[in-house]
């Protein structure tokens, strides 16, 4: 009795570290410490289980954590900070992973008693099979490991009558007086084979909003499987995490102006291509470019994914001292999905050393732009495409963008003339104010910074 | 357990998650998403309980898988969070 009061206590404190931690997680000052205390948490509810009267197969379990905890501490820390996304949506599909092989072993066990428990059961089981199948998908796809947009023929009609025909085998393993095994069986690959459909059509432009999506389905599948199993822990925990999710995901389709039910069934591709642009791109060497910053007094970068792929915020930071030194105000604008993921810019640029301070919001900054000398734009495509506001044809039309068309003058660094990531043709590179500086981020800024040193002597 | 309990129980636990998301500054939507996917790591726990229980062959190979993907859920989250989370700090101190 003593031992089960001991347990109970314990996945109620770690019940609160979770709440703290994420709560800690989201202000800058206390972020570190909210990880530390829902790291504690974690390992306080993994430790006390340990003592749960009546379970065996303990060598099995050691041996379990002790492999799936090394090889994930161990690829975590050598992933590459741009590689981030990816691998949170890898860890996040094990987690999905993990919640439907628990209803997997409770089908087995065939201990489930009444229409609720089974019922929550094959809901998490379905959900958490789709967040696994579609978070691999999601990883392969950013990885690089598969080709982006893959599209079936017909591919709503693909995902309804896939997604109906689950629902139905979830809905008759519920409804049966036992427990089928061909029917759990079939019910878990269909679902499997679902959440890979889903993913694969989706761009890449669209992938964080998904990973985000499945972050919050897993956290669901969780906290379903906790009822299962009785422990409010995983009950608590999976639904903060389902719920927080949600609102997170809700905030990502907002900030690119896309429904979610657009990305999940109209990838963005097969939405027409807007009207043509035209005009000339009109080039600038890195000397004029430097000459532009150097003398002017106010400067606004607007980073992109293209800067952090070629590494060059290290430069990019260089730069921006150098200006500084000679007098010029130099602030960096982040566009709510630059990168892959709201968010993941600020940390790439954090990691280079660029202060929090000198790094403003779309809201902070749009109304700058008109009083700057030069808007640099660098690796950036679709975030500042004026198109957004004026070509209701445009795919992206009513996003909202970075207004870099408003300053003096524009500077975009750009690898080649193409239209980039998305596809889409930018009529900022075509405006009267605009130069575009050619070549990889890491090499044109390095060139522009050796002008500036020279000009500074 | 009580059924209207665990009710309460999902509906407490989803207005403190849409609360405590609610006031997040855009740069650490990453970091905060990372870090929830962390502690839906806790799903380890179930599949240690779920292990514990099977009986037959099958249900150990299951549970084995419930374990480990939920511990390389856990362990990865919790790196990759604190990772991002650690140049918050380091540029503080400047």
């Amino acid at each position: 009795m003593a031992i089960k009061w001991l347990i109970d206590a314990s996945y109620f404190v770690a019940a609160i570290l979770f709440i703290l931690g994420l709560k800690g997680m989201s202000s800058p000052v206390s972020a570190r410490k909210g990880i530390i205390w829902a790291g504690v948490g974690m390992v306080l509810a993994t430790v006390v289980t340990f003592l749960t009267p009546g379970m065996g197969n303990y060598l099995l379990m050691i041996i379990a954590i002790a492999l799936g905890g090394a090889l994930a501490w161990v690829s975590g820390k050598k992933v590459a900070m741009t590689d981030m996304p990816q691998m949170v949506a890898l860890f996040n599909g094990m987690g999905g992973g993990s919640a439907a092989a628990i209803a997997a072993v409770e089908f087995a066990r065939g201990e489930m008693h009444g229409v609720v428990v089974t019922l929550l059961a094959t809901l998490g089981a379905l959900i958490g099979a789709v967040s696994f199948s579609g978070s691999v998908v999601a990883w392969a796809k950013l990885q690089g490991v598969m080709k982006s947009a893959f599209r079936l023929p017909a591919q709503n009609a693909v995902n309804i009558v896939l997604a109906l025909a689950t629902v139905g085998l979830g809905v008759a393993i519920v409804i049966a007086p036992q427990i089928d095994p061909m029917l759990v069986g079939a019910f878990f690959v269909l679902a499997l084979i679902l959440g890979m459909v889903i993913t694969l059509p989706i761009g890449g432009a669209d992938m964080p909003v998904v990973i985000s999506l499945f972050n919050a389905f897993t956290g669901l599948a969780v906290g379903f499987e906790g009822f299962v199993m009785g422990i409010p822990a995983l009950i608590i925990a999976g639904i903060v995490v389902g719920a927080a999710g949600t609102l997170l995901t809700q905030l990502m389709a907002k900030a690119m102006n896309r429904p979610i039910s657009n990305i999940l069934f109209v990838p963005m591709a097969a939405a027409g291509g807007g009207e043509a642009v035209e005009g000339e791109q009109k080039e600038v060497g890195a000397m004029d470019a430097a000459a532009l910053m150097r003398y002017a007094s106010k400067v606004i970068i607007v980073p992109g994914y293209g800067m952090a792929v070629a590494g060059a915020q290290h430069k990019v930071w260089e730069m921006t001292e150098m200006l500084e030194e000679a007098g010029v105000e130099v602030v960096f604008a982040i566009h709510p999905v630059a990168g892959r993921m709201p968010g993941h810019m600020n940390v790439l640029l954090a990691e280079a050393g660029v202060p929090y301070e000198k790094i403003f919001d779309l809201e902070e900054i749009n109304g700058d732009f008109a009083q700057a000398d030069v808007a640099l734009v660098i690796g950036a495509n679709d975030v500042v495409n004026p198109s957004a506001r004026t070509d209701k044809s445009s795919p992206i039309f009513g996003m909202p963008i970075l207004n870099a068309d408003l300053a003096q003058n524009v500077i975009v660094v750009k690898r080649g003339k193409g239209t980039g990531y998305s596809g889409i043709e930018n009529a900022l590179f075509y405006k009267e104010n605009t130069r575009l500086l050619y070549g990889s981020a890491q090499q044109a800024i390095g060139e522009v910074i050796q002008h500036v040193k020279a000009m500074s002597v | 357990m009580d059924g209207f309990v665990a009710i309460y129980i999902f509906m407490l636990a989803a207005f403190t998650g849409y609360e405590v998301i609610s006031r997040v500054p855009v740069i650490l939507h990453t970091p905060l998403m990372s870090g929830s996917n962390f502690v839906h790591g806790v799903v380890l726990v179930g599949g240690m309980i779920a292990l514990g229980q099977a009986e037959t062959p099958l249900q150990q190979a299951i549970g084995f898988v419930a374990v480990l993907l939920g511990a390389a859920n856990a362990a990865g989250g919790y790196v990759v969070t604190e990772r991002m989370l650690a140049m918050f700090k380091s540029k503080e101190k400047k």
